[in-house]
């Protein structure tokens, strides 16, 4: 289970990588949603995927699942939930003012302005 | 059990909630932010006496004992960067009430200026690698508001590369965590170090130590990692320049300094040789940059890099001379480069240019701030006894105690080249023929000079005052440098 786990999270970042180089915008920002979706999986997958165990954890019971990862990866979900949010209505305004959403066309410098 | 070392970091998130509710009124925006950051330095001050007096400061949230629960730490390393984070706020705050605009503080500026600095002093004092990451987004979401408030065209440019650089750089450190937690299996900076040590070191966290030089690197500028820095930097006005160049590249630092002396220290052939190669190639690029641009802004960010390569060339080295020289020249530059800026920004607010080729002559109308600005160029490149000299001598014996002669030559070198970059300001802009100048308000250019002469005024007293300052450097150099006090500290309590 943890090696299949392993193997999505890979897909999840090539895919992320693809969409993070190409030129538009908005898949960029898909693409670092794809890339936190990776980052997370993963870190369940490292603390070890507990079977069927409760995470509980009492006196003389040894079988039980890690519940740290879960609470991490809910945190870094929260977190990158907040982020997309905001890039999303920054590129909005992004696109707004600079009339493209092409990565290529806001290169720019102190010139052209 | 100490609750002390927890106000630095609430009493400004505290003031942040307060600041929410008073959006129209820029006046008791301005006064709560100055009360707040007034009581965090009170309680910072306490703080470093605490921890001189007492050793390491420790604080388990919620009780539950040392590795389980999330862990606040102060040493004097913390501490000293906590206290100067706090005076530098305070500082730019008082110059921006003149200077950011009036739009500006109406959107939250000072909020978010007390968010930023409830991340930076979190990320500072925690003792647990997750809860860093936690507070780095806190500190990053805070400068994602201030990088782009005012929302100019090149702002909104600019910021949409610094976040998707940012969001990728936290999307490693959550993969650089996975990875340390399945190895080590625990979060707690102390027993992270301690379990390390057992293992001795294979691979997989040498793997990881690179993977965190990524991660922190990316917010720190080092080579090559530095590209985003001086375009999104020059974007927002020049108090949040000051902000970010004096602070944020310092998190950075600090989380390598960390990390390097705590977790990744039974292999220093290979992942230090890695620090140090990176710190000088850091210093090359950096020397570039600053002798390259005529823009005012840039001239300065690239003297970021300089001092973060010459400061992890110190941490690099991991011996007494070194690291004290680190902790001490990286405190003179939060000092220094904040002084700079302020000082920059006055030049571009009486000149209305950054372009150092269309100004001229400002000694004969502005002499004031040609000397300031001299004074602290000085300070910049180390001409003693102001206070970029000590660290730097300090740095540099350490270089030649460990043997690396190259390295050594290098941040001499680099000296030499910091003096070249400001002096070329300094002749620019305030030798030659006059230009004609905006027409300034005296009074603003008053009350901007204000916070500006305070900040030149400690980076001096901070050079002046080394035999009174280093006993508390060489705590923390101290510290750095046998993690085993700093682990003893943790989970013996």
């Amino acid at each position: 289970m943890e090696l299949l786990m392993a193997i999505v999270a890979g897909i999840l970042f090539t895919a992320a990588i693809y969409l993070i180089l190409s030129r538009s915008l908005i898949k960029v920002i898909l693409g670092t949603g794809l890339l936190s979706h990776g980052a997370h999986l993963f870190i369940l997958t490292m603390g070890g995927l507990g079977g069927s165990a409760p995470p509980v954890l009492l006196d003389g019971v040894t079988e039980y699942a890690d519940p740290l990862p879960q609470a991490l990866i809910l945190t870094a979900i929260v977190i990158s939930f907040g982020v997309t949010a905001f890039i999303l209505v920054l590129a909005y305004r992004t696109y707004a003012v600079h009339k493209t959403d092409d990565l290529n066309s806001m290169k720019g410098n102190d010139e052209h302005d | 059990m100490i609750n002390l070392l927890l106000f630095p970091i609430i009493i400004p998130f505290f003031f942040a909630i307060v600041l929410l509710f008073f959006k129209e009124q820029v006046r008791i925006q301005r006064i709560l932010t100055v009360i707040g950051l007034s009581a965090s330095i009170a309680s910072a001050f306490t703080l470093v006496m605490k921890v001189k007096q007492d050793g390491i400061q420790t604080l388990t949230l919620g009780s539950w004992p040392a590795p389980f629960g999330i862990t606040m730490v102060s040493d004097m390393f913390s501490a000293l960067l906590v206290t100067s984070t706090l005076v530098i706020t305070l500082l730019v705050a008082i110059y921006s009430f003149s200077s950011i605009g009036e739009e500006r503080e109406r959107f939250f500026y000072y909020p978010a200026i007390l968010f930023m600095i409830t991340g930076v002093n979190g990320a500072f004092t925690t003792g647990d690698i997750f809860n860093m990451f936690v507070f780095f987004e806190v500190l990053l979401i805070a400068s994602y508001l201030l990088i782009v408030l005012g929302g100019e065209k090149r702002q909104l440019r600019e910021s949409i590369k610094y976040i998707l650089v940012n969001v990728i750089s936290s999307a490693f450190f959550v993969i650089t965590v996975a990875y340390l937690y399945s190895i080590v299996g625990t979060l707690n900076m102390a027993d992270i170090g301690q379990k390390i040590a057992d293992i001795g070191q294979p691979g997989i966290v040498s793997v990881i130590g690179v993977l965190l030089l990524l991660v922190f690197g990316i917010k720190a500028g080092i080579f090559p990692l530095y590209f985003w820095m001086p375009g999104s930097y020059a974007a927002p006005p020049v108090p949040i320049l000051a902000l970010f160049g004096a602070l944020l590249t310092k998190v950075g630092v600090y989380a390598i300094t960390r990390t390097y002396t705590l977790f990744f220290v039974n292999d220093l052939a290979f992942t230090h040789t890695i620090l140090m190669v990176l710190s000088l190639l850091t210093i090359v690029a950096g020397c570039i940059g600053a002798l390259a641009y005529f823009d005012l802004k840039q001239i300065i960010i690239y003297n970021i890099l300089i001092a973060i390569g010459v400061i992890l060339f110190g941490v690099s080295m991991m011996n007494e001379a070194g690291m004290q020289g680190a902790v001490f020249y990286l405190i003179h530059d939060m000092l220094i480069k904040g002084a700079l800026f302020l000082i920059i920004g006055i030049m571009i607010y009486v000149t209305g240019t950054s372009n150092l080729r269309e100004m001229g002559g400002l000694i004969k109308t502005h002499a004031p701030l040609g000397w300031l600005f001299l004074i602290a160029a000085f300070g910049l490149a180390g001409i003693p006894p102001l206070s970029g000299f000590v660290g730097k001598l300090l740095i540099v014996q350490g270089g030649f105690e460990h043997g690396q002669l190259f390295g050594t030559i290098v941040i001499l070198a680099s000296s030499l080249v910091v003096l070249l970059s400001v002096i070329r300001i300094f002749i620019y802009a305030f030798w030659g023929e006059p230009v004609a100048l905006q027409p300034t308000n005296r009074k603003t250019y008053k009350h901007m000079m204000f916070p500006a002469v305070i900040l030149v005024a400690l980076s001096v007293l901070y050079g002046v005052g080394t035999e009174w300052i280093f006993p508390y450097v060489s705590d923390a150099a101290h510290v750095l440098l046998d993690p085993s006090s700093y682990i003893n500290a943790v989970l013996k309590e």
